[in-house]
């Protein structure tokens, strides 16, 4: 399968993600042919089939809901790019 | 006492013939020195290792014992350490220091355990060779100029070249089994569920596990005991009991079951290799296991499936990293979008970025029917192919890798070719299925493994059958030249 250079610049801000110009072409020949392995699927017939979530057929647990977390703000936030007055700083979202 | 075994290190330390520290002391000048050469090891944690063993040395003057208590290890740096830079082989990581242990790291410190070192590994466990690693690619200690697998290559190297006596990985699609393979050691992927994923950087949620990179089963029984377990804090933990893994290495296997797929041994894999596989199986009949030849005819496509399955998975776990909260954050971003874009871009390398973009088309709006469902329902043929096979058969045996070690650099232009080294080991994730990989000869002067599938939660079945291997080969028991 071969993808264009707009198709990988629209995956590629789909996924939030800046690829050098220069990579475009890298990328696109890398990703047709990891689709083109990919596409031995569809030779297969998968009709009736339930798609697996899990190889148990386990589903997620529930538990009570209570507080189990204690408030380690300062902790968390020692770790971050950019924090002030206990908040996380980004650029200017909003005018 | 580098050459020591881990079950050996606790007769020792237990009889007193050294302390954990002056151990953990030797090990660690031992990996300083000879790391220079494998780039092995991202992070030392000397001061906190020997705080550990000291208070492993007291414990045990105190009068506890216990199998693990004083032998030191590695965690692959995919696991959280609290106050210990946790990578997962990224820049995007290079700064992290996280505020908490994963569950395996706390369990495994708490059975007495110092921690040496976190390893060198793909980075966010996204590759086959450890050339993706940010930190640079890891030497295969049996040729420096051969990759050690991946992606929990740096921890399968160390195990190799007695820098510990045992260490941790994490295998998703073969990050345990064909890094063991390819540096001689023995590793083991367990069930789905079986150990905690909590503070275990995620890559691939439905298939990702834990599990011990050792010299011996013996040893990978002893760890996995301590690592396994249910964690409420891991909603995919099951909650099952731990059995005493190490009581049952000697039982008999006379009458065992040894199912050989005929798919595991057609074209793609190495002639040599399949001719080691071949004797491994002689020398299981010697011991009076019976051969069965059997079928998994969806064998084909595990590997497709699961280049759908992973990226999409990693696609979405891996959306966390934003530049925002902690990690990686640009320069001088212009806006919010600007900072989403650079901060991954800049801090994640391309193998990662493949698969991003690969598990975003293939969620993307008009193609989850073809791809995300559709590999999900052949997940479950190829899961099926399995359970059938296990009406007939105790365990699955087959190559873990289709090839000896590569060289550096052979496979990184032609990700697709990469992809296939883990064409043996991937179904087992898809099925969710223990795998373990035992040394079993060489080819080219390079180690050949021995892959051993079992049912679900058979994984003290899985390490009974390669002790009783390793009783009466010494495979595992070989040494690269300059590591003795």
């Amino acid at each position: 399968m071969s993808l264009e250079k707009k198709d990988v610049e629209r995956i590629a801000h789909l996924a939030r993600l800046a690829v050098d110009e220069a990579d475009i072409p890298d990328y696109a020949r890398d990703l047709g042919n990891i689709l083109d392995l990919v596409a031995q699927m569809d030779a297969v017939d998968t009709t009736g089939v339930a798609p697996m979530a899990h190889p148990m057929e386990v589903s997620q647990r529930l538990r009570p809901d209570e507080v189990t977390e204690t408030d380690q703000r300062e902790r968390f936030q020692a770790i971050a790019p950019k924090v002030e007055n206990g908040l996380y700083l980004v650029p200017q979202v909003i005018e | 006492m580098h050459n020591m075994t881990l079950a050996q290190l606790a007769a020792a330390l237990q009889e007193g013939r050294f302390s954990s520290e002056e151990l953990t002391r030797a090990l660690l000048a031992r990996a300083r020195e000879l790391d220079a050469g494998l780039n092995s090891v991202v992070s030392f944690a000397e001061e906190q290792a020997l705080a550990q063993a000291r208070h492993a040395d007291a414990r045990r003057a105190a009068g506890e014992s216990g199998p693990l208590l004083g032998i030191p290890l590695m965690h692959k740096d995919i696991f959280c350490t609290d106050g210990l830079r946790t990578s997962c082989g990224s820049k995007m990581l290079d700064n992290f220091i996280a505020p908490y242990d994963a569950t395996v790291v706390a369990r495994l410190a708490a059975a007495g355990m110092p921690m040496l070192a976190k390893t060198n590994m793909d980075e966010f466990a996204m590759g086959s060779s450890n050339e993706t690693s940010f930190y640079g690619p890891v030497k295969n200690p049996w040729d420096p100029d051969t990759v050690p697998g991946g992606s929990s290559g740096g921890s399968a190297a160390a195990v190799a070249a007695r820098l510990a006596p045992v260490a941790t990985g994490t295998d998703t699609g073969g990050s345990i089994r064909q890094p063991a393979s390819l540096c001689g050691v023995t590793g083991l992927k367990p069930t789905y569920g079986r150990v905690s994923r909590w503070g275990m950087i995620a890559f691939a949620s439905s298939l990702d596990q834990a599990g011990p990179i050792t010299r011996t089963a013996e040893d990978a029984a002893l760890l996995l005991g301590a690592m396994a377990g249910f964690d409420e804090r891991d909603s995919t933990s099951l909650d099952e009991p731990v059995p005493d893994y190490a009581a049952t290495l000697n039982e008999d296997i006379r009458g065992l079951k040894i199912g050989l797929p005929k798919e595991y041994f057609g074209a793609g894999l190495d002639a040599e290799v399949g001719a080691r596989v071949q004797a491994a199986i002689e020398e299981f009949t010697r011991l009076g296991a019976e051969v069965v030849e059997i079928s998994l005819p969806n064998t084909h496509l595990a590997v497709p499936v699961y280049y759908v399955v992973a990226p999409a998975e990693c696609s979405s776990n891996l959306s966390r990293f934003d530049g925002v909260r902690f990690g990686y954050r640009c320069e001088d971003p212009q806006d919010l979008e600007d900072l989403y874009k650079r901060s991954r871009g800049e801090g994640f390398g391309a193998e990662v970025k493949r698969r991003i973009m690969i598990g975003t088309y293939a969620l993307s709006a008009g193609y989850y029917d073809a791809y995300y469902l559709k590999a999900q329902q052949i997940r479950r043929l190829i899961r099926d192919d399995f359970l059938r096979a296990f009406e007939d058969v105790d365990v699955i045996m087959g190559p873990t890798s289709p090839s000896v070690a590569f060289r550096l650099g052979e496979k990184t232009a032609d990700p697709v070719s990469m992809y296939l080294s883990d064409i043996y080991t991937i179904a087992v994730n898809l099925a969710g299925l223990p795998g373990m990989s035992v040394p079993c000869g060489f080819a080219e002067d390079l180690p050949v493994g021995l892959h051993i599938v079992g049912n679900y939660f058979d994984e003290a079945r899985l390490l009974n059958v390669a002790h009783q291997y390793q009783q009466v080969t010494d495979w595992h028991q070989q040494t690269p030249a300059g590591f003795e």
